[in-house]
């Protein structure tokens, strides 16, 4: 609105039959022409953002996609890695994801009720913000070195599906916490003060009333931290992950197979190049599809959760 | 009995909430412990200014110049590429988009984001490390450059969500003032909204430049992996995350090579808290500049 105003508003000043061009219309047109240029720019920026997700779908999919079939999905690797599947990696990543978000999810939901309901002192909430913060950007490759000597060898765990969870666990926690806490400060304050004023209690009130009420945006940071936690390699390995193990896990406590430390470990190590990039794209692209679809379907919970609040 | 109870369960959430900050500090504990014990063998000097890394000759040499030298350069290459693209994308976003337009490009960055950094790291590996290899001459596919680019197109998203939320922090009336003393819309970004905004979009960079730095997986697998220091763009480089990485599952336990790792590790980990914290403060002040508060 503001911009039709002020063109309507210099039109009038310079009448558009003037033919020779005066400074200030010779400028004006500079203007248009570098805010054109400008406004190109953005856009190529954004392009770039498409061009660079396409290119890593179409190459992953363009040769994944003819090796991927029931065999790969449900067969154990034959032949040291050149034929067979990936089954026993698909199901370590599922453990290894199960176990991470069953650890993080009561701490960081407590988490973030403790920073929203409880409102602590301004310092705490300092503290704690920090460092919720900076454990989120703590790289992936040290969350490995604490779990390898804090779980696997301090705590005797050994190189295990626990080991690997409880690391996995530890990076997903600032994903969930902060999730969280946007559910719970989105729930409308009205709800809680209808139901202190009924006569519960405060944790009455949190458990009935406040969590019910954020649920969909706890599942919301549940689902991002899968999509994140399952596609982690570093933290695995020297935790939980090994190249080969024969048939299936069997125990908390064993090493697994996983699918990302699967891709890096086919393009690194073994003896047959050729055979085992092959199985490595279409482990990729399975990967690629799993976490991409979670990821997918958490924006599309928070869309729809966020319609509802503005309704 | 009651009231006894809500207490009970308000101290539970206390403790369990200062989990993250336990977890933290155990972090801080875990690698000072293992760090410390090289510094009996190698002077912090040497180890931080020496230029050669051979942990694994007779006698080892723990000079990690040479790594650091390589993490700050694919790290410098990649804000060449993720400053300009997450900042205009940013703007693109902020400023062009329409309703419709931003339904579909916010959730394609908000994708590019989660996708795992094994999978850029095998992209690299197979698709841009020979694809560069070609189309510039050059003697190998995996070098600094590669892992620069990948590391840019990685850091890209994480730049423009972050970017993009400083910008929504802008009020409209700083628009509304500049549109109202005659300025065009590209003067009013460039001149009134990019500035006011512009701690908001340095905590954006800093926090890409944590993401480069920190990456493990991708730089494991792109950068080639010598442990040199760079003399072009066109050399193969071991980042400080990939030496340790590639090194700790061949390194003996309480081995001097083994803590050097962990000593790596803890630089590393200096390295970007500096960084977090400054993104924190930078951004705390930014939004008590717009008048914000939390």
């Amino acid at each position: 609105m503001m911009t039709s105003a002020y063109v309507s508003m210099t039109a009038a000043t310079v009448p558009a039959a003037v033919p020779p061009k005066t400074a200030q219309a010779r400028a004006r047109a500079r203007r248009g022409l570098v805010q054109k240029l400008g406004f190109g720019a953005l856009g190529l920026c954004m392009a770039a953002n498409i061009v660079f997700l396409g290119a890593i779908l179409f190459f992953i999919a363009a040769k994944g996609l003819g090796a991927i079939n029931w065999e790969f999905l449900t067969q154990v690797p034959r032949d040291s890695m050149t034929a067979g599947g990936v089954a026993p990696a698909i199901l370590g990543t599922f453990y290894l994801t199960l176990g991470a978000i069953l650890f993080s999810l009561p701490l960081g939901v407590a988490c973030a009720v403790y920073l929203t309901e409880y409102s602590p002192k301004g310092w705490i909430v300092n503290v704690l913000r920090i460092s919720i913060n900076n454990l989120a950007g703590v790289p992936s490759v040290v969350f490995g070195l604490f779990g390898l000597t804090v779980f696997v060898k301090y705590m005797g765990f050994g190189v295990s599906i626990i080991a690997g969870s409880l690391t996995l666990g530890i990076l997903a926690l600032p994903v969930i916490i902060s999730a969280s806490q946007e559910a719970l400060t989105a729930v409308p304050q009205s709800i809680r003060e209808a139901s202190l004023a009924l006569g519960a209690t405060q944790w009455e009130t949190i458990r009935r009333v406040v969590l019910p009420a954020a649920l969909p945006g706890i599942l919301t940071g549940v689902i991002l931290s899968v999509g994140r936690v399952a596609g982690e390699t570093a933290p695995i390995l020297f935790t939980a992950a090994a190249f080969y193990v024969k048939g299936y896990p069997d125990s908390p406590f064993s090493e697994v197979m996983a699918l990302p430390y699967h891709i890096y470990a086919l393009m690194t190590e073994g003896t047959h190049p050729e055979e085992q990039t092959r199985i490595a794209y279409a482990s990729s692209l399975l990967l690629l599809g799993l976490v991409l679809s979670v990821s997918m379907l958490a924006i599309y919970i928070r869309q729809r959760q966020r319609k509802t609040y503005h309704a | 009995m009651n009231r006894r109870k809500e207490k009970l369960i308000k101290w539970l959430f206390t403790v369990t909430a200062f989990a993250s900050l336990a977890f933290l500090v155990g972090i801080v504990l875990v690698l000072f412990k293992e760090a410390l014990p090289i510094f009996k063998t190698v002077s912090p000097k040497a180890f931080l200014l020496g230029q050669s890394w051979y942990p694994t000759a007779e006698p080892p040499e723990f000079g990690i110049l040479p790594l650091i030298a390589a993490s700050l350069w694919v790290t410098a290459g990649a804000l060449v590429i993720c400053v300009p693209l997450g900042v205009g994308s940013a703007l693109y976003l902020h400023e062009l988009a329409g309703d419709k337009q931003r339904a579909v490009l916010k959730p394609v960055i908000e994708i590019l984001a989660s996708v795992p950094s094994i999978i850029y790291g095998f992209f690299g590996m197979v698709v841009m490390a020979p694809f560069l290899q070609e189309a510039l001459d050059l003697p190998i596919g995996l070098t600094a450059f590669t892992t620069s680019v990948i590391l840019g197109v990685m850091a890209t998203p994480t730049v423009a969500s972050i970017a993009e939320d400083a910008l929504s922090y802008v009020p409209r009336s700083f628009r509304e003032a500049s549109f109202a003393v005659g300025a065009d819309r590209w003067q009013t970004l460039t001149k009134v909204i990019i500035p006011a905004a512009g701690s908001g979009i340095s905590t954006a960079v800093i926090l890409g430049m944590s993401r480069a730095i920190g990456e493990t997986m991708t730089v494991l697998m792109v950068a080639g992996g010598s442990a040199i220091i760079p003399e072009s763009m066109f050399d193969p480089v071991r980042p400080m995350t990939a030496a340790i990485a590639a090194e700790m599952g061949e390194a003996p336990v309480g081995s001097d090579h083994y803590h050097a790792l962990f000593a790596i590790a803890l630089i590393l980990f200096l390295i970007t808290f500096v960084f977090n914290v400054a993104a924190e403060l930078i951004s705390r002040r930014y939004r008590l500049k717009l008048g914000l508060s939390r």
